[in-house]
């Protein structure tokens, strides 16, 4: 464990219990994510991954247990209490949920607009200057139907990018990707912690992706947190749940 | 027990829906008094829901108008009373059949539009992205829908009803042979100041009952394309009920205020 190094505490989840249809997906799950760090949070399909995610946003209330961000509660607060939390943070969802019924600009725009930027010429430039970034300068007139599923993640980013948030949530950000398209989402997930220092949580089951962009690696098993450690460690463990991971053993006969 | 059973339960469904209506309805005043109104959005929703509605409402409001104007005239006609025809459309079409027949009308075309667009949203995390982006969902979504809504639907009213007399005037005196200066003296007569207002705030209300009902079943749309058609077609007959039901109470309530007749 390498806490000490690292200057604060971003995020800070104790004991976090979630219950979705009668199932219990968390059962007392506890993580902490410094400053300007990437955490890659490993676990296998349905093990609630993303449900963890979203509580970090409040997108989910707990049914138990404290999500801390900057030190400050956010468990029960209420919708508009949350506004302030989440305008330094972004979100990357898994499909990208790009507003339908807006051309690609119009996505990238809208949380500039939102924030009261009247100025369209800066709109316009700041638009031009984010998609650059996702490598998607010239498709601003598109629609989403029209987009790949990695144009569409991508558009995502540069929307979730554009007023330069703090924190980055990413909810599989290179599933059902191309492994060069893959690639270059963790490049830029690196590039963003390295210019902008910005602090990114990574939901994956990816493991190429987790050893080019985790700083830490927590594996969420059985609604706990497994492990916590580096990529070394991770690569290191002897565990047979750990090993099971990393190497994608199902143990069935074929 | 069973059936004491079943009503209890259909008694606390009920309860908690319109408490669901209201808390949607609380949010949505509290968000325009934290100023979060989008003039642009309530100017395309205008469009959407009130322009657009024109069609469909000036269609109903002629053929209502024409046939309720055809049915009076044919009991009248046997007591000599054909005169009669006037007011009697235009009070009931003030009074009833505009606002009703119009927010029917409104509730199928502009509810379902409503429901699916937000349920459709929903289920494909739009809602969360626009949480995700500190932008409450009531403030982007159902506030320009209701303003556009207390604008449009007095208007759309007030087109259904006058579209109605017109038809109703034009087939009895010149199909169905009244005199014209009779009637129209009679009409004007008998029709009030308060049969308008009854018709407006009428529009009004049910304008509002078809926001929150609509918006409500889309913002609660679960389970993919299945959730978002049944989240439709409850917005439609939810809403259309709603209307049906309201209305006997706004009746109820508004003779008090502009009682028929003089």
């Amino acid at each position: 464990m390498t806490e000490h190094a690292h200057p604060r505490e971003i995020i800070a989840v104790e004991n976090l219990v979630q219950t979705i249809g009668g199932q219990e997906i968390l059962r007392g799950f506890s993580l902490k994510v410094y400053e300007g760090e990437t955490l890659v949070l490993l676990g296998r399909s349905g093990g609630g991954k993303s449900v963890f995610l979203r509580h970090l946003i409040g997108l989910m209330q707990p049914v138990s247990g404290t999500v801390k961000v900057d030190n400050r509660s956010i468990s029960g607060l209420r919708e508009r209490e949350l506004a302030d939390v989440r305008r330094g943070m972004g979100m990357l969802f898994q499909n990208g949920a790009l507003f339908d019924s807006m051309s690609v600009a119009d996505n990238v725009a809208f949380p500039l607009r939102e924030r009261g930027e009247t100025n369209e010429a800066i709109v316009t430039s700041k638009v031009a200057e984010a998609l650059q970034m996702v490598d998607l300068h010239g498709h601003q007139a598109k629609m989403p139907v029209n987009l790949s599923g990695g144009m569409r993640k991508r558009v995502a980013l540069a929307r979730a990018l554009i007023n330069q948030p703090r924190c980055m949530l990413y909810d599989e950000p290179t599933a059902g990707l191309d492994p060069i398209v893959a690639d270059s989402i963790d490049v830029l997930i690196r590039r963003l912690q390295r210019k902008l220092g910005v602090t990114s949580i990574v939901v994956t089951h990816d493991m190429k992706s987790t050893f080019a962009i985790a700083d830490h690696v927590a594996l969420l098993h059985e609604g706990r947190c497994y492990f916590y450690g580096t990529c070394d460690q991770l690569r290191a463990s002897t565990d047979p749940v750990i090993r099971d991971f990393v190497e994608g053993r199902s143990h069935e006969q074929p | 027990m069973a059936p004491a059973r079943y009503v209890g339960e259909l008694i606390f469904s009920l309860a908690r829906y319109l408490g669901d209506l209201a808390l949607l309805a609380a949010e949505t005043i509290r968000g325009i008094f934290h100023g979060q109104v989008r003039p642009r959005l309530v100017v395309q929703q205008i469009y959407e829901v009130g322009f657009r509605s024109q069609l469909v409402v000036l269609i109903t409001g002629a053929f209502t108008g024409a046939v309720f104007a055809t049915q009076t005239y044919f009991q009248f006609h046997r007591l000599q009373m054909d005169t009669a025809v006037g007011p009697v459309v235009s009070v009931s079409m003030f009074r009833e059949l505009g606002p009703v027949l119009c927010g029917l009308m409104v509730a199928g075309r502009v509810g379902a539009a409503m429901s699916a667009e937000i349920g459709t949203m929903k289920v494909t995390e739009q809602l969360d992205a626009l949480r995700a982006l500190a932008v409450h969902p009531v403030d982007y979504l159902v506030i320009p829908r209701f303003l556009a809504m207390l604008v449009s639907m007095p208007l759309l009213v007030a087109e259904c009803i006058g579209v109605g007399i017109l038809a109703a005037y034009l087939l009895t005196t010149q199909v169905l042979g009244v005199s014209e200066a009779y009637y129209l003296h009679n009409m004007l007569h008998f029709t009030g100041g308060r049969d308008v207002a009854m018709g407006l705030i009428k529009g009004m209300v049910f304008g509002v009952v078809i926001v929150f009902v609509s918006c409500h079943q889309g913002l609660v749309a679960r389970e993919g394309a299945v959730g978002v058609g049944r989240a439709t077609t409850e917005a439609v007959v939810n809403g259309s009920l709603c209307i049906l039901v309201v209305n006997f109470f706004l009746t109820m309530t508004l003779n008090i205020f502009f009682p028929a007749g003089k």
